[in-house]
């Protein structure tokens, strides 16, 4: 396999690095702050989106920075898994960039400078993960990524906002000083290096199957941002955040920053045959189809829109591994392409759910009734992206689905799908009432808390409702045109 | 007798950077101005730190002996000698040492309003002494440094140190004389043992009979064991740092903690290879006791600067862990970690002096909101609370991974017990960090308190460039010390080798 060297992956990063750092020298003048904002996600994007061509043509791009440690060195490495990761969370920014400022304007938020510096040093995170060719350079953007999104998670510095925002920390930071310290210590313990590699790093090593096993686990506990149950729990409790966060960071950046690295450890630190060999795989995706039937339960039982979109994520990011983990090449096709489908309908959702409290300052289902007549873009985007979380043909949910079921059927595990059908149905059972009820039911005004008596004041709000149009078209246009991220998937596949 | 000793450089640089803030203090004898005595401390501290950066840039990575020798007869009928060299190992500290020197200075600039010339007095004094111990290959030499540290760090706690400074100097200077005496017996000892030499080259290279192994290695554990501090041993040490100015803290944890452990290493490891592998599990039991008693000790504390002194007894028992593993990959760990905790830890005690100047006090309950008071301040804060709980990135995660690692080597359960100590550091700096630094500003005073000046600013900004370069790119860091830490590994084996066989 070819490798080019390039700063390209390092330009990647430094722009948004750069963004942050101009916000912050322009928190005066709060028009030129955003616009940086803006601009940076458009240019992190091309940058990305150029390395696109070498990596579908099956080459990689190198680029070493620093030598850290005996064969562990700071570097850089594009493949076509890190691709996906890092085309969503850039392409996605630039949506979330305008949506953040009309939200946070309208929302009339405290402390905007710290949000949008924050915001980009996630985006920097998210892309050094993404492009990370070892675990030492992964877990560094991993936990730079846990940081810097603390000060958006306790941004409204309410209590509760204080409470869900230690619950969040103590989450993640715990489970990485613990189980992933202890994963990578005994990794490098083993094999005196921690590079990716196609076949595995810990394929062919004398270690005994225990001591393998035990770090496998280790890695998922330790990588909790890919929220299995029950390490799952900071999800929900960072939806105290502003809707922006919630929208591009926990249902795109910070939680596909999990389950890409969960896959990382699945494919190119143990390997599929190493995985197979340990009995691995099954063990896992019994689990994580625990997770996907529980959370959507939870779903069910929440009425407060974002945190049934948070349990609705938990559910949905167990899919991205149980693709893995069942080893077969389609269902690891759908759960690549999921992590792109999954982030461009769930950021829609949260759009949605953000649009509604600026125009209406509505958080609970039960008062969105006959919403859908004021709000009618959102709505209808609300719908589209429900199709696809569903999995209804030709949005783009239905894509990864389909590779799924015939990846649980090739891996001849009925179980598995009657996993995958049954959380489909309790997909549509929390997804399909909200848009019923917005479009079809009377607005019932003793419910409407705070938007009561101004009724008639409720509208989209031009900033919000743009961004969020426009990501609910590219969730059908993705299912119906799905050949780039299908094409970086076959990539990862065939090595 | 001794092997291919050379100096590179062609001038007695270890002497220079020794003795000069010695001189340094000769001068402030006759200078009145308190200014103009802080800006010659000023001076002769940077002066220092700018010699000590030729000896690491000159220093031949690829060979384990003793470097920029210098070697005279001094007491020729005693056979004692002035013996000056450094290897990969004490080099690292000699740097340490000068670097946080002058930061001392800067941390004591408006600090310190009273006996201003005599305290700069006592700092040069025990520079010279501290960077003599890392240089020092003679016993006898090495004893006389050793010593000299006592009288001014004494003064530093007891003259200048808060309310109950008597008390703590007073525990400080009992530990440590106990712990001289230990050293001296076994110095003794050694010097018969060792066919009448203090020569600490010559007596690495003797093989001692098992008694003296195990007898003079235990004297010796138990001076440095005092020093590092280890568990049992360690209760000097919170009094000792919540008295002591913030000079006085940020020696003590940046360099005088280091000498327990540099100690540890140079003599009882190198000299008595058997006794070494002899007491190894006891002493990585004690280590990871150390490691998680002192974290929850941590947890407790409503002191900051107490819950630092706490942290550093826990953040010391992973160095020991690791170089008490005895394989490469735990001693590298340690004496990596050995400089990280100097750099670090000296970084948080000077950030708790900065900002104790415009509050005065050091209670966890009257802090609240620094972040929109001091914004500058509280990025430096953040950096080094980060750095001190080993995130990845900075330069205590190579430490902490290179021992863990190691620890893993030598036994899976003492190093999963280890991380329970990393897990604890990450709450307890956390949540130090939250309650000072976030929320509303707590008081009046924290609304009035000023951000960091140009001079606290280099200071905090050399410390975090170390941060970040050891974190990122430590490979420089650890090729130093690589050779050394090999050989002193082939010596442990070939010289078990010949235990083996006599036993």
């Amino acid at each position: 396999m070819e490798t080019i060297e390039s700063i390209r992956p390092l330009l990647a990063l430094f722009l948004p690095l750069t963004a942050a750092f101009l916000i912050l020298f322009f928190q005066k003048t709060p028009n030129l702050r955003d616009a940086t904002s803006f601009l940076a996600a458009i240019l992190t994007f091309l940058i990305v989106i150029s390395m696109a061509p070498v990596i579908l043509s099956g080459r990689t791009i190198e680029y070493t920075l620093f030598n850290t440690l005996p064969g562990v060195p700071f570097k850089f490495r594009v493949d076509a898994l890190g691709m996906v990761f890092a085309t969503i969370a850039s392409f996605l920014w630039i949506f979330a960039s305008v949506y953040s400022v009309g939200y946070m304007r309208s929302a009339k938020e405290h402390a905007q400078t710290r949000f949008f510096a924050s915001f980009s040093v996630s985006i920097f995170a998210a892309v050094g993960g993404a492009f990370a060719a070892n675990l030492f350079t992964l877990i560094v953007f991993y936990e730079v990524l846990s940081l810097v999104t603390y000060p958006l998670v306790y941004h409204k510095e309410t209590e509760e906002s204080w409470q869900g925002s230690k619950k969040y920390v103590v989450y993640l930071v715990g489970t990485s000083k613990t189980f992933l310290l202890a994963a990578i210590a005994l990794t490098y313990y083993i094999t005196g290096n921690l590079d990716f590699s196609d076949q595995g790093l810990l394929a062919n090593t004398s270690a005994s199957p225990l001591l393998l096993t035990v770090v496998y686990i280790c890695f998922m506990v330790g990588f909790s941002k890919a929220a299995i149950m029950p390490f799952h729990a900071w999800l929900p409790a960072a939806m105290v955040a502003p809707t922006p966060v919630s929208a591009l960071l926990h249902a795109v950046a910070v939680v596909k920053m999990g389950v890409f690295s969960v896959l990382r450890v699945i494919f190119h630190v143990f390997g599929t045959k190493l995985m197979a060999e340990l009995n691995l795989g099954m063990a896992t995706a019994y689990v994580v189809s625990f997770t996907i039937i529980m959370a959507s339960v939870y779903a069910l039982t929440q009425d407060n829109l974002k945190r049934r979109l948070a349990y609705s994520t938990v559910s949905q990011l167990s899919y991205v591994i149980l693709g893995a983990v069942l080893l077969t090449p389609s269902s690891m096709i759908g759960g690549i392409v999921h992590i792109a489908n999954h982030a461009f309908s769930k950021i829609t959702l949260f759009f949605c759910a953000g649009s509604i409290y600026c125009a209406a300052h509505k958080t609970e289902v039960s008062q969105l009734s006959g919403i859908g007549r004021k709000l009618p873009w959102t709505m209808t985007a609300f719908f589209l992206a429900s199709l696809s979380m569903i999995g209804v043909p030709p949005a783009a949910g239905f894509i990864s689905k389909w590779y799924l079921v015939i990846g649980s059927v090739e891996a001849k595990e009925i179980p598995i799908l009657i996993v995958l059908l049954t959380s489909t149905i309790l997909n549509a059972a929390y997804f399909l009432p909200i848009t019923y009820k917005a479009f079809f039911e009377e607005p019932n005004d003793h419910h409407s808390g705070g938007g009561h008596g101004h009724e008639g004041d409720i509208k989209e709000i031009p900033m919000v409702a743009i961004p969020l149009v426009l990501t609910a078209i590219i969730s059908i246009l993705i299912g119906i045109y799905p050949n780039y991220f299908l094409s970086l998937a076959k990539e990862i596949v065939i090595r | 007798m001794i092997e291919a000793v050379h100096n590179s450089l062609g001038i007695p640089i270890l002497s220079i950077v020794t003795f000069l803030p010695l001189a340094g203090a000769a001068v402030l004898l006759f200078v009145r101005n308190a200014g103009l005595v802080r800006w010659i401390a000023l001076a002769v501290t940077v002066a220092d730190f700018l010699v000590s950066i030729p000896i690491l840039l000159n220093f031949d990575r690829t060979t384990y002996h003793m470097q920029f020798v210098e070697h005279y007869q001094w007491i020729p009928s005693w056979n004692i000698t002035y013996f000056m060299g450094v290897d990969g190992i004490s080099v690292l500290f000699v740097f340490l040492a000068a670097l946080l020197g002058w930061i001392c200075v800067v941390a004591s600039w408006k600090a310190i309003e009273q006996k201003v010339k005599e305290f700069m007095i006592s700092l040069l004094v025990m520079q010279t002494a501290m960077i003599g111990v890392f240089c020092a290959l003679d016993f006898f030499l090495f004893y006389l440094f050793w010593e000299a540290m006592l009288i001014p760090m004494y003064l530093i706690i007891g003259v200048w140190g808060g309310k109950n400074r008597i008390y703590a100097a007073f525990k400080f200077f009992l530990y440590t004389l106990a712990g001289s005496i230990f050293m001296l017996i076994g110095i003794i000892v050694l010097y018969f043992a060792g066919g009448e030499t203090f020569d600490i080259i010559a007596l690495m290279q003797q093989k001692f009979s098992l008694p003296v192994q195990l007898w003079v290695f235990l004297a010796f554990f138990i001076a440095f064991a005092i020093k590092v501090p280890m568990f049992p041993f360690h209760t000097w040490l919170p009094d000792a740092h919540v008295e002591a100015p913030t000079a006085g803290s940020i020696i003590l944890a940046g360099v005088l903690l280091k000498m327990g452990t540099y100690g540890l290493l140079r003599f009882p490891m190198a000299m008595f290879p058997y006794a070494t592998s002899y007491y190894a599990v006891p002493i990585v039991v004690l280590s990871v006791i150390a490691i998680i008693y002192g974290g929850f000790l941590a947890l407790a504390q409503t002191d900051i600067k107490k819950l630092i002194a706490y942290s550093s007894i826990s953040h010391m028992g992973f160095v020991t862990l690791g170089l008490f593993v005895l394989n490469a990959t735990g001693i590298e760990g340690g004496i990596l970690q050995m400089l990280n905790h100097g750099i670090t830890t000296g970084a948080l005690f000077l950030c708790i002096g900065v900002i104790y100047e415009r509050t005065h006090t050091r209670e966890l309950a009257a802090y609240g909101g620094l972040a929109k008071a001091v914004p500058i301040y509280t990025t430096f804060l953040a950096i080094f609370v980060l750095s001190s709980l080993a995130i990845p990135g900075t330069n205590s995660f190579i430490g902490e991974l290179l021992i863990i690692t190691g620890a893993f080597g030598f036994n899976k359960v003492f190093a999963g017990l280890s991380i329970i100590g990393a897990m604890l550091g990450a709450v307890y700096l956390l949540g130090m960090y939250k309650k000072i630094a976030l929320g509303e500003v707590s008081s009046h005073h924290i609304r009035e308190a000023w951000d960091v000046d140009g001079r606290e600013i280099a200071a905090m900004a050399v410390l975090a460039l170390f941060v970040f370069w050891i974190g990122l790119n430590s490979a420089p860091f650890l090729d130093i010390m690589h050779v050394s830490v090999n050989h002193l590994i082939e010596q442990m084996n070939t010289v078990h080798g010949y235990y083996a066989t006599i036993k």
